[in-house]
C-alpha cells in the first residue's frame, strides 16, 4: 500500500468510533426533516449541501415553523460559527497544500472530522501525506452522513431511543479529550470551558458552545503565559 | 414564501465559507504568536464544552445526582480513557456502563 492510501485508511479507522454515534444522529435527522415537511430530495441534499448536523436539525425545525428564509440562513451561519475555530486550528497544518485540496478539506471540516485530524497533526506534525489522513476521516464521515440520512428518510424513526446510541458521541469526545490533558493549562482550559458551557447552555443557537470554547482557550493561553514568565517551563 | 433550495444553497455556501476562512487566509497575513499558542487549547476547550452539558444536564437542568446515569457512565469512560488511551475501548466500556446502570436502576 502506498503512503497516500495508508494515511487515508488510518484516517478512516480513526473516524470509525465516531461513526457509531453519527449514524443514529443522521438517521434521526432524516426522519425529523421529513416530518418537518421538507421534500425527501431536499432532506437528503441538505446533508451534502449544508453538511453540518446540528444546523440541519435546526434548519428543518425552522422550516417546519415557517420561519423566513433569511432567519434560517442566519441561524445556520451562527450555529456553524465554531467551525471558524477549527479552520484556524488546522490552517497551519494544511498551509502548503493546493487551493483545491484546501477547498476539499474545508468542505469536509465538521466537528467529527476535526477532532481526529487535529489530534493526528498534533502527534505527527506536518507530514508529506498527512492530509490524506484528514481526507480519510472527513470522507468516512461524509459517506456515513449521506447513507444514514437516506436510511432515516426512508425508514423514519427506526432505532429505538432506549438503545441510547447517541451516547457514543460524547464518549468519543471523552476518549479524545482525556489524552490531550497533558499539563495544568490544558486541564484548566477544559474545566473552564466545560463549566462555562453548563452556565451558558440556555443561550440560543449554540452560542453557549462558542462562548465556552473561547473562555477555555483564553484561560489555557493565559496560564501558559504565566508559567513562562515564572520560568517553570 | 420559503424557497427551501435557496435557503439550503445560501446556508451551504456560508458554512463552507466559515470552514474555508482561516485555511484560505493562512500565510496571507501574519498570525501572532499568542494566537498560534491559543490554537493548542481549541481541542480541550471545544471537546469539553460539548461533553460537560451532555453528561451533566438533564432536560436543560443541572443533574449531579447518582440518578444521572450518563454522568456516571461518562466518569467511568474518563477513567478508562486515562488508563487505556484507546478510543474504542473507552466507548465500549462507557456504553456497557450506561446499559448496566439503566438496567440496575
Amino acid at each position: 500500500m502506498n503512503e497516500q492510501s495508508r494515511n487515508f485508511w488510518s484516517g478512516v479507522r480513526a473516524e470509525v468510533p465516531l461513526l457509531i454515534g453519527v449514524f443514529p444522529f443522521g438517521l434521526i435527522y432524516g426522519a425529523l426533516a421529513l416530518n418537518s415537511g421538507l421534500p425527501p430530495v431536499a432532506a437528503q441534499l441538505m446533508s451534502s449541501i449544508v453538511f453540518a448536523g446540528s444546523s440541519q436539525f435546526i434548519a428543518a425545525q425552522l422550516f417546519h415553523d415557517t420561519a423566513p428564509g433569511f432567519v434560517i440562513v442566519l441561524t445556520i451561519a451562527v450555529v456553524n460559527l465554531r467551525h471558524a475555530l477549527y479552520s484556524a486550528s488546522l490552517a497551519p497544518y494544511v498551509a502548503s497544500l493546493s487551493i483545491r485540496w484546501k477547498a476539499l478539506l474545508s468542505y469536509l471540516l465538521t466537528d467529527e472530522a476535526y477532532a481526529p485530524s487535529v489530534i493526528h497533526y498534533e502527534k505527527e506534525g506536518v507530514t508529506t501525506y498527512g492530509h490524506w489522513f484528514f481526507l480519510g476521516a472527513g470522507f468516512a464521515l461524509w459517506f456515513t452522513w449521506q447513507v444514514s440520512t437516506a436510511v432515516g428518510v426512508f425508514l423514519g424513526s427506526a432505532i429505538p431511543e432506549s438503545w441510547s446510541l447517541d451516547f457514543a458521541l460524547p464518549l468519543t469526545f471523552i476518549a479524545m479529550v482525556v489524552p490531550v490533558l497533558k499539563n495544568r493549562a490544558a486541564v484548566a482550559a477544559a474545566l473552564s470551558a466545560g463549566v462555562t458551557a453548563l452556565l451558558a447552555y440556555s443561550l440560543p443557537y449554540k452560542l453557549g458552545l462558542i462562548l465556552a470554547a473561547l473562555v477555555g482557550i483564553v484561560v489555557g493561553t493565559l496560564l501558559e503565559g504565566q508559567k513562562e514568565k515564572a520560568g517553570m517551563e | 414564501m420559503n424557497n427551501i433550495w435557496l435557503v439550503m444553497i445560501a446556508g451551504g455556501l456560508i458554512t463552507f465559507g466559515i470552514r474555508f476562512s482561516f485555511i484560505y487566509l493562512f500565510g496571507k497575513f501574519h498570525i501572532p504568536e499568542t494566537v498560534r499558542k491559543a490554537l493548542h487549547y481549541v481541542p480541550p476547550a471545544v471537546l469539553s464544552a460539548i461533553v460537560f452539558p451532555e453528561l451533566m444536564l438533564h432536560n436543560g437542568a443541572l443533574d449531579l445526582s447518582l440518578e444521572n446515569h450518563r454522568l456516571l457512565a461518562g466518569l467511568v469512560a474518563v477513567i478508562v480513557a486515562w488508563f487505556s488511551r484507546n478510543t474504542l475501548v473507552t466507548i465500549l466500556v462507557g456504553m456497557v456502563a450506561l446499559f448496566v446502570l439503566q438496567w440496575l436502576m
